[in-house]
């Protein structure tokens, strides 16, 4: 096949490296859309059952922690911020400067996860893992402060609930530093400069798309119902 | 291969994307969309034998009003597995992952699909799911029905439930990345000239499929994944024993389910445009009308999943506005029926094996169509709903449109996939035989149905004993019909006819590449200067193919001289 | 069984099949007329261009705005009178009689149980009279059935956790089938029973014949009391800390976040199993939840008492307090937004 002088990160079915960052772009957009479809279905049963359950959810959402959620939002809204000035670095060919932001970001990301983990140690450590996801260690709502009229079994719901999205985000977490790992390898190898950094703009892409996700699971699982607490 | 020995044949024509590379390797790591394509052929072949198994199975035990023949326990995993394998094993993918990878990006002029590798990926994500549910299967089955309603599947099932969800959950993926790949595909990597209205019907049809897929997909995936935790784990939200709502399943799950007939009957659609408009050498009556109607199909087939809980308590104003947009879903596949048949008049028709299949499409398509507009309508879904009418129904969707569809695409390709020919006469007679079997099989289940006769059921009242012999002895029939176009393709596959690059001399871009292409499909990158299924004319010919004698090229010069 | 003089129909004896079996045929000849209309057209375009010579080509044809628009319209008009029709039938039925007798009915796998309200028990059959509107409330003890009866053309889910209702009025004495349509398992098959229509004189003898078990609203006072109902809302529904609930079934309730409801079965088994959800209007939060604490059976018996009731209604002024009698006004505190 006749490349005439071509870029060597062009792919061989591709014409040029537009079309190959268009297809790019497009791709990693298509797959948010399934994304968002993805994480609906469990938006669609939250919304639902914290209709149906307002002061079982209450109860169980102030167990939570307000102080490390809240540090957790700021933690990833940063990490946003720094990928976007990777992203920007690389487009404008500054090569330290993506460097440096993209590490700093890995590490926000790896914060994130950090304090996520404490917060799951301590809802394990409360009996408050749901069903029998840890053989030999029921769920037991005793330590949660039930509202007036809350159900254990709604509050164990929403435990479940709570695990679900907040787990299945942080597996997106795991994937998103992963991500950002290779193309962390590779911008410290020089590969991404103004005419090729299609990579790093869609890992932002999708680092942009977690933390959105975040956005939204943070108010709903944490602070919706703080006012009926006394 | 060796070259035919009347023809002088440009050397670089010869090398093709089957004896590019020879051993196992170059086929279970390659990146090329065709051979893809054929990986897929063969899996979901296999596939469809084993649920065609399964359906005999259940034929067999319902010759008689008795459950004699299987267990109740048995009966329920047979028809649980045949639905599961049928519907995610074979008819999602069936068009899109084998026709739709080897022509996408033939029909309009690329190399490749856009993500070559995501694309070898999604095969291997589908065989894994695949081996999961088969393990399922083996290790015991799972007797949930292919629906898995909670709380049945949750809470009250003994079979492999969590192994056949996880076998869906994962070839979901695969389909997710089937779309996304087409998507991306057909809106960036379209040749010079390649407009969106010069685009073949097929690719319409596949670009309305991959947004079905897209959007619909991932709902099911999760939605499978919390059925699989809830019975795992003994917590979640469909079992009311645990306060949860075992309807929110029921509208999560016919969400995608409901679409998913579009997944697979949309590309079967796409594959009747091409083979009525070539097979009568016409342009397609009311291009446009045809390709926006896949896309309001695809659209409107997410607002109608609601019709599916008519019976199921759920509101009555909710059911009359599901209802409403059935009926209206209706409409687009009404305008396909009748642009097809109106691009027949004063075409000149051939009667080859694919044309054959497409006509039988189109006939049995109106009656899958019609009797949907009866599970539509409220008042007669209440009496027919989960009864051998919706069997029925669903059947002629499945097997009347959808498969008739693939395998018509299937003959029509074939000379451009195997570079060779089917034997025409076995075409010919298979195609008779698979209508006449499936008529036979479930015209019958509609009256069945209309009398009463549940669905699910391992004994039933001797009253239906008649219809559902009938069905039996079509079903043989129809299995016979459809073991022989297994036979007769395998065999053409050495011993056929070699094809020619454009055998049907037809003006699409696929046509206008080496039979079988190379791995680059096109040596150099095609312009667009014509209009879709715009037929030369005489003089121009040659140019297409092969229409005077003497002047047969393998490797047919691109664009019109 | 006999069939009806029309080949293909099952056996009609409820009100309401006819209207349907109406529609079916509609629809039938719709589907067959444009099934042959499009088959015709196709036989007859097949034959008569057949092509007649390898390289002919014929002339293109862009397409007629005027046929897509004749096409789309009144095949468009045809399924809206479809949809008209059907969900008129529908509509119509969606909503039980208030006279008609009411009949509680408990899948679980694999049996149908059956409690007239007179306290009949039967399994597996259904003994109804004539001409008289009977109104089925459903639930399921495990997982979801389907309780469907061909002859009338009615079937609805039976759903565990919820309380399904449908409604038929025999016209027909003879036996029909019951089915379960809803795959449950194992033995989904063998959970059908009959439905046994009889002459109404007969039924009441039928009734009278098994007249030896409690009623389900007897039954449904004894829980009130067992359950310690009584002691917030009053032995005789009159309310207290509790809302009233004499004369409630079927009433418009007012509730704390402003909304309105009629109160139904559903609501009520609601308020008993997640009493939070919807709040009447004036009362705290206090009553706990009897979730998992009662059957399905036990709910449909106290749901019997509380409707029964209704009869207790105004002119009865045995209850302690008066001003107890209208549903959503408390006892102990006020309710300044009510009425």
């Amino acid at each position: 096949m006749e490349h005439k002088a071509s870029h060597p990160a062009l792919q061989h079915h591709f014409e040029n490296l537009e079309q190959q960052r268009e297809a790019g772009t497009l791709g990693m957009w298509v797959f948010l859309v399934t994304e968002i479809m993805f994480f609906g279905g469990m938006f669609l049963a939250y919304t639902l059952y914290r209709t149906k359950y307002p002061q079982a959810f209450a109860s169980a959402s102030n167990h939570l922690s307000l102080p490390l959620g809240t540090i957790n939002t700021g933690v990833l809204i940063l990490s946003s911020f720094t990928m976007a000035l990777a992203v920007y670095s690389a487009q404008t060919g500054k090569r330290r400067g993506q460097i440096v932001c993209l590490a700093l970001t890995l590490l926000l990301g790896l914060t994130f996860l950090g304090i996520k983990a404490i917060e799951y140690h301590d809802k394990y450590v409360d009996h408050l893992i749901p069903g029998r996801l840890i053989p030999g260690r029921p769920f037991d709502a005793s330590g949660v402060h039930l509202l007036p009229g809350a159900a254990k079994q709604n509050v164990e719901m929403f435990y479940w609930i709570y695990f679900a999205m907040t787990g299945m985000h942080a597996v997106h977490m795991i994937i998103g530093v992963g991500l950002l790992s290779v193309i962390l390898y590779f911008a410290a190898r020089g590969r991404y400069g103004p005419e090729y950094h299609n990579p790093v703009e869609i890992s932002g892409l999708y680092w942009h798309f977690v933390d959105i996700i975040w956005i939204f699971l943070f108010p709903l699982l944490y602070l919706l119902g703080r006012h009926l607490e006394h | 291969m060796k070259a035919p020995e009347t023809f002088e044949i440009p050397a670089a024509a010869r090398v093709n994307y089957i004896n590019a590379q020879y051993g196992l390797k170059s086929w279970l790591l390659t990146k090329d969309h065709k051979r893809i394509a054929l990986l897929y052929l063969g899996s979901i072949t296999f596939f469809f034998f084993i649920g065609g198994l399964y359906a005999m199975m259940i034929r067999l035990e319902l010759l008689t009003p008795q459950g004699d023949f299987l267990s109740s326990t048995t009966y329920n995993k047979v028809f649980t597995q045949h639905g599961i394998i049928m519907v995610f094993f074979f008819l999602i993918p069936s068009i899109p992952a084998t026709l739709g990878n080897f022509l996408v990006p033939m029909m309009i002029g690329a190399k490749d699909l856009a993500f070559p590798r995501i694309n070898l990926l999604s095969w291997y994500i589908y065989l894994l799911g695949g081996v999961i549910t088969i393990y399922a299967l083996l290790a015991g089955g799972v007797d949930t029905g292919w629906t898995f309603y909670a709380p049945y599947s949750t809470t009250f099932s003994n079979s492999y439930v969590i192994a056949a969800g996880l076998g869906i959950f994962i070839s979901g993926f695969s389909s997710i990345l089937t779309g996304l790949n087409f998507i991306v595909t057909i809106h960036t990597m379209r040749a010079p000239g390649m407009t969106w209205f010069r685009l073949p019907l097929f690719i319409w049809a596949h670009y309305a499929t991959s947004l079905v897929m897209i959007l619909g997909t991932p709902v099911i995936a999760i939605t499978i994944l919390l059925l699989a935790f809830e019975r795992l784990a003994h917590v979640g939200i469909f079992d009311p024993a645990v306060g949860g709502d075992p309807v929110l399943f029921q509208h999560l799950f016919w969400f995608y389910s409901h679409p998913a007939v579009y997944i697979m009957v949309l590309p079967s659609m796409g594959v009747v445009s091409e083979l009525i408009a070539n097979f009568s050498r016409k342009n397609i009556f009311g291009y446009k009308f045809v390709a926006f109607s896949s896309l309001a199909i695809a659209v409107f087939g997410f607002l109608v999943w609601g019709h599916h809980l008519f019976v199921a308590s759920q509101s009555v104003y909710a059911g009359m506005i599901f209802s409403f947009l059935s009926f209206a879903v209706a409409i687009p596949s009404a305008i396909k029926v009748f642009n097809w048949t109106a691009t027949l008049y004063k075409g000149s028709i051939s009667f080859d094996t694919p044309m054959l299949y497409a006509l039988g499409f189109i006939g049995l398509f109106t009656i899958g169509g019609m009797t949907g507009l009866f599970l539509a309508s409220l008042a007669i879904d209440v009496h027919v709903s989960d009864t051998y009418f919706v069997v029925a129904h669903f059947h002629y969707i499945m097997v009347g449109g959808a498969l008739l569809g693939y395998l018509g695409g299937l003959h029509y390709w074939w000379p451009k996939i195997s570079g060779r020919m089917y034997p025409e006469g076995w075409g010919r007679f298979s195609a008779l035989v698979v209508f006449v079997g499936f008529n036979l099989t479930f015209l019958p289940q509609f009256v069945a149905g209309y009398l009463g006769m549940p669905r699910r059921y391992h004994a039933y009242p001797p009253e239906f004993q008649v219809f559902n012999v009938l069905s039996s002895a079509g079903a043989s029939i129809l299995g016979v019909g459809l073991l022989i176009p297994l036979i007769y393709l395998v065999w053409s596959m050495r011993y056929g006819k070699r094809a020619e690059a454009n055998p049907w001399h037809l003006p699409g871009l696929e046509w206008r590449t080496a039979s079988p292409p190379p791995t680059e499909n096109f040596l150099i990158t095609p312009v667009v200067t014509w209009e879709a299924y715009e037929f030369a004319p005489p003089e121009e010919m040659q140019v297409i193919g092969k229409f005077r004698e003497g002047t047969d090229l393998d490797a047919p010069i691109i664009g019109k001289s | 069984m006999q069939t009806s003089w029309i080949p293909f129909i099952p056996q009609s004896a409820s009100t309401v099949s006819g209207r349907v079996d109406a529609l079916y045929f509609y629809l039938c000849g719709v589907t067959v007329f444009f099934t042959l209309l499009i088959s015709g057209v196709l036989i007859f375009f097949v034959v008569k261009y057949r092509r007649r010579s390898p390289f002919e080509i014929p002339r293109p044809i862009a397409g007629s705005h005027k046929l897509e628009t004749i096409w789309s319209v009144i095949p468009f008009l045809i399924a809206m009178s479809m949809f008209a029709w059907g969900a008129q039938i529908y509509f119509q039925n969606s909503r039980p009689p208030k006279n008609a007798a009411e009949i509680y009915v408990v899948g679980k796998q694999w049996m149908w149980k059956i409690q007239h309200s007179t306290g009949q028990r039967e399994i597996n059959e259904l003994h109804v009279p004539v001409g008289r509107k009977i109104k089925l409330i459903m639930t399921s003890e495990d997982t979801i059935h389907d309780f469907y009866i061909p002859a009338f053309r009615i079937k609805e889910d039976v759903i565990p956790g919820r309380y399904t209702t449908q409604w038929f009025e025999a016209t027909q004495p003879g036996t029909y089938h019951l089915f379960c349509a809803e795959y449950c398992g194992m033995n989904h098959s063998g959970m059908i029973g009959s439905v046994i229509v009889m002459q109404p004189t007969e039924f009441d003898n039928w009734l009278s014949g098994n007249s030896s078990q409690q009623s389900p609203a007897v039954a449904g006072q004894q829980l009130f009391q067992s359950l310690g109902c009584v002691s917030c809302h009053g032995a005789n529904g009159e309310g207290g800390r509790g809302p009233a609930l004499a004369g409630l079934f079927g009433r418009q309730v007012f509730l704390t976040n402003g909304q309105t409801l009629i109160a139904d079965e559903g609501y009520i088994r609601e308020s008993i199993e997640n009493p939070q959800a919807k709040l009447v209007s004036g009362f705290g939060p206090i009553m706990p939840t009897f979730q998992g604490q009662v059957s399905p059976e036990q709910l449909i018996e106290i749901m019997a008492f509380i409707k029964s009731l209704q009869i207790t209604n105004p002119q009865q002024t045995t209850a302690p307090n008066p001003k107890a009698q209208t549903p959503a006004a408390p006892s102990a505190t006020p309710a300044p937004n009510k009425q």
